[in-house]
């Protein structure tokens, strides 16, 4: 409870005195180009497979012949959009971007970096964290739609090559009752995880004391604390969006 | 000049700082002198404002800085400048960069005035050809002359350095010693140095505060430092026995003096020798 109140207090001195708007702006852009060109392979590996298993699985659990062969795309379809490509790509970032975001702060913080900034009279936790934030909420949806598509495709190439459907059954599958909500339901999900993701890192690394292995444990349980995040948050947007 | 008074500063109920006065004047290197762990680290934030002290005041040129309103309190601080005992150098960015960066955010400079300021400043501290290095690829005392560089490159009318020979090699350090002591007569800047070092005491003290568990102790000059009679700073100058040395060689030589007075005929004046 203490925590969670000076985490807010936290977010709160973000929007205090910031700085001029084209600092803020040109920070945003470097970190969201960092974020983007970090994590775009892994994404891509990771949701290529992701969409390739579930195929393959799904194929392998439904053997009843009533059931037409193309409901395998419309299955992968409604899974990886609605629910892996979001919350799997964020658990990845959450790796990725968490551990980075509070590594460099924590970094930062006990090089007395973060100290130089206060004592010429920058307000270091906007100068700092507000840019990342932001970059978060734009490139995490951007990686998430980059997931969706390359999901799809990988069960496109697992059903193929493993002769569970054709590719007419695996498009006529993909097309069979599409509901557009549901892109917007992810896409609402990938904001709140990218908030929750870096704000959480970024609370823990700037808030490092200590020495380098602080900063290892700030960077463990900024992942950590972030995947328990999300997926708590998962569950309360499907319960109070779907 | 800087005033501070009567600064107080507890930790969990742990007294760090009892009380501190006293006057930093401008042109002159101020000194704060002490064992590990006396405070001094946590004065000097108190000063420049990282840390809020629990009670007392502090002043820049007459104008209150604790308690005051942000935008007061910001005006002073572009006027601060700051060597870190790690000289905290950002290391995303280059050496040039570093020094820019206090230009670029805090004023109101054209691109082409920030470079020219940036090549003075870097020359001055001499380190015309290492700008476009970043900070991992220099040395330690490289970096606390960036740090030097930066902390003076806005103009700043005050500079507080922490250790800022700390990790140094003996030449190096009173290379960088004598450098803050140049800056400070050149630009009539208010110093103002955290030390331990009895070397750099004897340097550059132009005025040194002897701290000792969160006291001030004793108030002087380097000339004066040797002849205290404060236990406790006693104790801690003649820790090493260079100084112990030092002093003896002091005492021989002033007996000398004193035997070459009286064979010319004439008697030495105030106290006479013990023995
Ligand atoms: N932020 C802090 N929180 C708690 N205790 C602190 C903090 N900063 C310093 N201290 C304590 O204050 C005392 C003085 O520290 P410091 O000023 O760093 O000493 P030094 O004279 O070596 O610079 C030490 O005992 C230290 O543990
Ligand atoms: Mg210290």
């Amino acid at each position: 409870m203490k925590t969670l109140g000076r985490f807010l207090l936290f977010l709160n001195t973000l929007v205090r005195r910031g700085e001029s708007f084209r600092i803020l702006f040109n920070r945003t852009i470097d970190e969201a180009i960092l974020i983007g060109i970090n994590s775009v392979v892994i994404v891509a590996i990771v949701s290529t497979f992701i969409g390739a298993v579930t195929c393959v699985q799904i194929s392998y659990n439904l053997t009843n012949a009533l059931i037409p062969r193309s409901t395998i795309g419309f299955m992968v379809r409604e899974m990886t959009i609605l629910e892996l490509a979001p919350t799997i790509t964020s658990i990845v970032l959450a790796g990725k971007v968490g551990s980075n975001i509070a590594g460099g702060l924590g970094t930062m913080r006990i090089t007395e970096q973060i100290d130089a900034l206060e004592v010429m009279g920058i307000n270091s936790a906007s100068y700092l964290v507000l840019p990342k934030i932001i970059a978060s909420l734009l490139m995490f949806p951007l990686l998430v739609i980059v997931a969706m598509t390359l999901s799809i495709l990988g069960g496109y190439v697992a059903g193929s090559l493993s002769g569970a459907l054709s590719a007419q059954e695996y498009v006529e599958g993909l097309r069979s009752e599409f509901i557009p909500y549901n892109i917007v339901f992810a896409l609402i999900k990938s904001f709140v995880f990218a908030f929750l993701i870096s704000s959480i890192s970024s609370y823990l690394g700037y808030h490092t004391k200590g020495g380098a292995l602080e900063v290892g444990a700030a960077s463990t349980k900024a992942v950590t604390n972030s995947i328990i995040a999300v997926l708590i948050a998962d569950f309360v947007c499907a319960y109070v969006l779907l | 000049m800087i005033e501070i008074h009567n600064i107080q500063k507890s930790f969990s109920g742990v007294k760090v700082l009892n009380g501190i006065s006293g006057i930093f004047e401008s042109g002159k290197t101020n000194l704060l002198l002490g064992a590990s762990g006396t405070g001094k680290s946590v004065l000097l934030q108190c000063i420049v404002g990282l840390i809020k002290p629990d009670l007392g005041s502090i002043t820049y040129d007459g104008k209150v800085f604790t308690n005051n309103k942000l935008d007061l309190k910001q005006e002073i601080r572009r006027k601060i400048g700051m060597l870190f005992q790690g000289s905290a150098l950002f290391d995303s960015m280059n050496v040039e960069e570093n020094v820019e960066f206090p230009l670029r955010m805090l004023t109101p400079m054209s691109k082409e005035e920030r470079r020219e300021r940036v090549e003075f400043c870097l020359k001055r501290v001499g380190l015309e050809n290492a700008g476009k290095k970043m900070p991992s690829e220099i040395s330690g005392g490289m970096k606390k002359r960036v740090g030097i560089a930066r902390a003076i490159a806005p103009n700043s009318r005050y500079l507080f350095c922490d250790e800022p020979n700390s990790g140094l090699d003996p030449l190096t350090a009173i290379k960088i010693d004598e450098l803050i002591y140049e800056l400070t007569k050149e630009y009539d800047i208010t110093t103002v140095i955290v030390t331990h070092d009895m070397n750099s005491v004897m340097e550059i003290g132009d005025n040194i505060m002897f701290l000792h568990k969160g006291n001030k102790l004793w108030e002087g000059g380097r000339e004066e430092i040797m002849d205290t009679k404060v236990p406790e700073l006693r104790e801690f100058i003649f820790a090493s026995s260079l100084m112990r040395a030092a002093k003896k060689v002091d005492e021989e030589l002033g007996s000398l003096d004193e035997l070459s007075t009286i064979q010319n005929g004439r008697e030495p004046e105030g106290e006479k020798p013990q023995e």
